[in-house]
Parts: structure tokens; sequence; C-alpha cells
């Protein structure tokens, strides 16, 4: 595990966290929260966990984008908060 | 006891306090967000925090990749586990990502069911829909 790394990729998780859940326009979440799950793919990655880390590189920043993209396409991309 | 030498121990762990920070961040969402997919949103941060925690668990400073460098032939020597990862953690969390798309697709599901018949995803809205007969 090299820190410098872990704790770089750490603080960008927590912005984009922070991002996906204050950002009014639902497509922008949804991309947001790709780039996040992306974020921790590399994080497990560089933890050692190489297994993890290419499950949620597919199903994390891959199928859960396009679930949340299909859903938002089909129902409302407004957000009041 | 000394205060002092608990704050190299909270430093060194910041892999927790992160955790801990998202899980909030996740928790906050699922409770205060008015839109339906940013719960949605929220509760799959709150998933992955967990993952985070427990992958965390089975690193160590110093280790590689828990596969063996040896196979059957060459394997004379002891094998010691300080030079590798502890692999549980990373099995268990692979179960878990699984199933945390699996909500994540019965969540949506619902959330356009939902905006099917209230022709909306906001939490208030509905509820003053359901309110009035």
């Amino acid at each position: 595990m090299i820190w410098q790394i872990d704790l770089a990729v750490l603080v960008l998780v927590v912005i984009c966290a922070i991002g996906a859940l204050a950002v009014k326009d639902l497509v922008g979440a949804s991309i947001l929260f790709g780039a996040y799950s992306f974020l921790m793919c590399i994080l497990w990655a560089v933890m050692g966990a190489v297994d993890v880390a290419f499950t949620e590189a597919s199903v994390g920043a891959g199928v859960s984008t396009v679930f949340f993209l299909a859903a938002v396409f089909r129902t409302s991309r407004r957000s009041k908060d | 006891m000394d205060m002092a030498q608990y704050i190299p121990v909270l430093l060194t762990k910041y892999n927790y306090w992160v955790y801990i920070t998202l899980m909030m961040i996740g928790l906050w969402a699922m409770i205060a967000k008015n839109n339906l997919v940013k719960k949605i949103i929220g509760m799959s941060i709150f998933q992955t925090a967990i993952i985070l925690f427990y992958v965390s668990i089975g690193a160590k400073y110093g280790a590689t990749i828990p596969i063996l460098r040896h196979g059957h032939n060459g394997a004379h020597e002891a094998i010691r586990t300080v030079d590798y990862i502890n692999p549980l953690p990373h099995v268990l969390m692979l179960t878990a990502i699984v199933v945390s798309v699996a909500t994540l697709g019965v969540a949506l599901a619902l959330s356009i069911r939902i905006h099917r018949r209230h022709r909306t995803l906001e939490e208030d809205d509905i509820l003053t829909q359901l309110r009035e007969p």
C-alpha cells in the first residue's frame, strides 16, 4: 500500500461523494457517482484487493451508472435539492 | 494514561476516519435528502463505505497481493503470512458488491413505478398527493 496515493484518492472520494449529493441535475449526479465508484476501485487496487477492484470497476462504475442514467431519463431530470 | 500516545494511532488510521465520514454522508443523504434518486445515491455511498472499512481491515504495509509465489512444486519454504494481504475480507466484500447492485436495481425500478403513478420523485410532493384523497 502506497500511502500517498491512498490519501490523495481518499480526499477525492469524499469530494466526489459530496458533489454527487449536492448537484441539482440528476444526470450530473449520476456521472459524479460513477466517478466516485471508479475512484473507490482505484483505492482498492492500491490496497491490494484486485478482485474487489475489478468487480467494482465493472459493476459499480459501469452497470450502476447505466442504471442511474436509464432511471433518470425515464423519470424527471430535475431535483429540488 | 497519557493522551499523547494515542494521537499517532488515531492519525495513522486515516482510512477509518474517511470510512466514518463517507458512512455519515450516506446516512445523511438517506435521511435528509428530498429526491428519491438522491436517497438511492446515498444508500450506495453507505454501502461502499462499509466495503472500504472491510478492505482496510485486510490491508498491510509491505505486503503483496494474496497469490502464492511458488506453486505446488517449488513450495519448500514456509509461507510467511506477513508477506500477504489478508484475502478473507476481499471475498466477503465481493458478495457485498453484487448485493449492492441488486438492491440498486430494485430501488430504481420502484422509483420508476412511483414516478409513473405520482409524476414526481420529490418526497414531500408524493406525501401531499397521498394525504389528499
